[in-house]
């Protein structure tokens, strides 16, 4: 009764509609501007070509997943042991004359035992590995990472993995003799016959240069990382298998092929490529960034909704319709939240598979992410506006005037993060603003969680927000709740 | 349900200024009750405690015996004109009615039906905004008789309203006390009301002077306009 009375009231004021309709629309083009205006080509070599889908791992996630990999085959219940070190990487021509070949240490180069499901890119394994300054870990299913604890800053160390049914459990011992364990990781659904081996990978050589107005440009140059194994067990019957690699061999690598030399019970692997999530690349979010855009409109509606009641002295008919203000002010706040998740709803649901359509055709390959992640992105998005609605209709009774309103919300909701990934604020300023104001929703877009075992920057500039997504969404839950609630009590107060 | 308005010693104060000192008088149904006082003499407010918009310190206002806001669907029990500008400009007159139906559980038909019976038939699908004092009248006598309830109160209805648009005011309001409703209407038109009210309420400084038949303040003071002069004298309601 209530609230169909209040929908209608909200429907049959004509700029309120076109409101939330521009809002929508809004959305949409600037997904198709923003999907039109990309388009993306690989090299193979010195040929330009389509870009070919990344791997992905069981869950959908896009991985880089190249290394060389010396293996054999393993078939039920084993283990394969080995003492790993002297991790050493070549770097192509870096700062700051970008002249020179140099030998150094990548803090994320990986050198150790893997097992994995095949040989395939994206294929299921499960690692113990050294890195160049990580020290040893376990990793595995291209996210999990787990230090060995007391192996922090090991240059050397002897590693073991046994696979006992679909259990991996990950060993590290000082001396060979006295082993610790790591960690035990479950690979679903592995079959008996899996490859096992030595593997090398080395990422590219990063240089953050941070800029004086703010942000930072990233670059990343070719290298290649080489580790000794020595009393590997089992010793023999090693081939090499180059996962991930293309036809194409850098000018290094035509001098210094990646794979394996033995050497007097030494057997030295060399590498490049990574074992880990792929981050890099155009995000499912970066099509709804038109979202802050088309929060505007919404915003204005939304505080309008609020604020028309006492501009126009509706409330008195309002109240003396429907005499309990409390009710009134929940059931116009559950309108606002319906109206705007409607709003939200179509937008994504337009922008989405449209845009999708028009990246294909420009060849953009979006980040894979799992389908749940893409679901929560656009449900996400959906929500975030609906409870945008929400916060500005509680700004609007609260606040009881629609300008002081509107540039409230915008200030709280809209502006952070735009100044924060435009680096307009400092750092850390902007991360703490994405934590405590209602903008911190945005988290709810952020398709690619931060990986602490990454070198890539990650910061708020790069898209990571500090809070998680549904945290961050829950804050600006939070907001809306406590304007309308707040809004409420100087209704109650006031009215009656 | 009786359908009277019984108001017992309502008193209110805004700061240092006292609203209303102790008002009390009742509204029978069957005829059109006056509700007549200077400016500031506390109509206003005891109209809007009857509908629950404003709080008494003390003392209570019923329709039909329960308090306004223990009602449901209240507009079923009384109907209110306070403010004729209570609307939302850019939404047409029919779409007001329409939302304060669907609060009321009424049906859309009866939204046509009192937009035909205040004459508003051809504007009702006309923004709000663009309309005359007048047909906001209309619009707000069609919103109190929305739900075809059996208590009426009226604050200045014939304020904006032309020579033809008062006679059909004077017109309805009969109609309404001989169906049986208690109407109470605040006015400051003492020759309309002597026309239509069976009674009248005379009050000053918060509280009631007179409550009694017109025909009664009529015999005693010839008109009731100089009944009203003499009995509000030096109780100028601003202080």
């Amino acid at each position: 009764m209530m609230l169909r009375a209040e929908w209608i009231k909200l429907r049959t004021v004509p700029g309120w509609l076109a409101g939330l309709v521009v809002a929508a629309l809004l959305v949409v083009a600037l997904g198709c501007l923003f999907a039109s205006g990309t388009s993306m080509s690989c090299m193979a070599g010195n040929r330009e070509v389509a870009c070919p889908p990344p791997p992905t791992n069981a869950a959908g996630l896009g991985v880089d997943d190249k290394f060389a990999f010396t293996n054999q085959a393993l078939d039920g219940n084993g283990s394969i042991t080995a003492k790993v070190g002297a991790l050493t990487s070549t770097i192509t021509y870096p700062p700051p004359n970008h002249n020179q070949i140099v030998p150094g240490i990548l803090p994320w180069s990986k050198a150790g035992l893997i097992v994995k499901n095949g040989t395939g890119p994206g294929a299921d394994y499960a690692a113990v590995l050294l890195t160049g300054a990580h020290g040893v870990r376990m990793q595995s299913a291209f996210t999990h990472d787990q230090a060995a604890p007391g192996f922090a800053s090991a240059k050397e160390a002897w590693l073991r993995l046994s696979r006992s049914g679909d259990n991996i459990t990950g060993y590290v011992s000082a001396d060979g003799t006295t082993w610790q364990k790591i960690d035990t990781v479950r690979l679903d659904g592995l079959p008996a016959a899996v490859r096992i081996g030595l593997f090398v990978t080395s990422p590219g050589g990063l240089t953050v240069d941070e800029k004086p107005q703010g942000g930072h440009a990233v670059a990343v140059r070719f290298t290649q990382s080489t580790a000794e194994f020595s009393q590997v067990s089992p010793a023999s019957g090693w081939n090499d298998t180059l996962v991930g690699y293309g036809d194409y061999r850098t000018g290094w690598e035509q001098t210094h092929p990646p794979g394996h030399t033995e050497s007097g019970g030494v057997i030295t692997v060399s590498g490049s490529g990574d074992i880990a999530p792929l981050t890099d690349g155009v995000a499912v979010e970066r099509i709804l960034t038109g979202v802050f855009l088309g929060l505007l409109p919404l915003i204005v509606v939304a505080v309008l909704w609020g604020t028309a009641e006492f501009r126009h002295r509706m409330i008195a008919t309002t109240l003396v319709a429907m005499p309990h203000p409390a009710r009134v002010a929940g059931v116009k706040a559950l309108v606002a939240w319906l109206a705007s998740l409607i709003a939200g709803l179509v937008a994504v649901g337009v922008t989405l598979p449209v845009t999708t359509r028009i990246l294909h055709a420009n060849g953009v390959i979006l980040l894979p992410v799992p389908w749940p992640t893409t679901v929560r992105v656009a449900v996400g998005t959906a929500l975030l506006l609906s409870l945008a609605g929400v916060f500005a209709y509680g700004m609007g009774i609260l606040l009881r005037r629609a300008v002081p309103a509107v540039v409230a919300v915008t200030a709280l909701l809209v502006a952070p993060p735009i100044l924060a990934v435009t680096s307009v604020l400092p750092p850390d300023l902007g991360a703490w603003l994405l934590r405590l104001t209602p903008a911190a929703a945005f988290a709810i877009q952020q398709s690619i969680p931060a990986y602490p075992q990454l070198s890539l920057p990650q910061t708020t500039f790069d898209g990571y927000y500090p809070l998680s997504p549904w945290a961050g969404l829950a804050v600006l839950a939070l907001y809306a709740v406590a304007a309308v609630a707040a809004g409420t009590r100087r209704l109650r107060r006031e009215a009656s | 349900m009786t359908a009277t308005i019984e108001v017992d010693g309502l008193r209110k104060r805004f700061g240092p200024a006292i609203a209303l000192d102790g008002m009390t008088f009742a509204v029978r149904p069957g005829h059109v009750t006056g509700f007549v006082g200077p400016n500031g003499a506390g109509k206003s407010t005891t109209l809007r405690m009857i509908v629950g918009l404003d709080r008494p310190d003390a003392g209570t206002a019923t329709i039909g015996g329960r308090r306004y806001a223990q009602l449901t669907r209240p507009m079923r029990h009384a109907g209110a004109l306070l403010d004729p500008h209570a609307l939302h400009p850019a939404r047409s007159g029919r779409n007001h009615l329409r939302w304060l139906a669907a609060s009321q559980d009424l049906p859309v038909g009866r939204v046509d039906e009192v937009l035909a019976l205040t004459g508003l038939a051809d504007v009702g699908r006309r923004a709000a905004g663009g309309y005359s004092l007048g047909m906001r009248q209309r619009l707000g006598v069609a919103a109190a008789l929305l739900g075809d309830p059996p208590v009426l109160l009226l604050d200045e209805p014939f304020n904006g309203l032309d020579p033809t648009g008062i006679v059909w005011m004077r017109g309805l309001l009969r109609d309404l006390a001989a169906e049986g409703r208690a109407v109470l209407v605040s006015s400051h038109l003492m020759s309309e009301l002597q026309d239509v009210a069976g009674h009248v309420v005379v009050v000053g400084r918060g509280r009631v002077i007179v409550s009694a038949a017109t025909d009664q303040l009529v015999g005693k003071y010839s008109s009731l306009e100089t009944a009203y002069l003499s009995l509000t004298d030096g109780v100028g309601g601003i202080r």
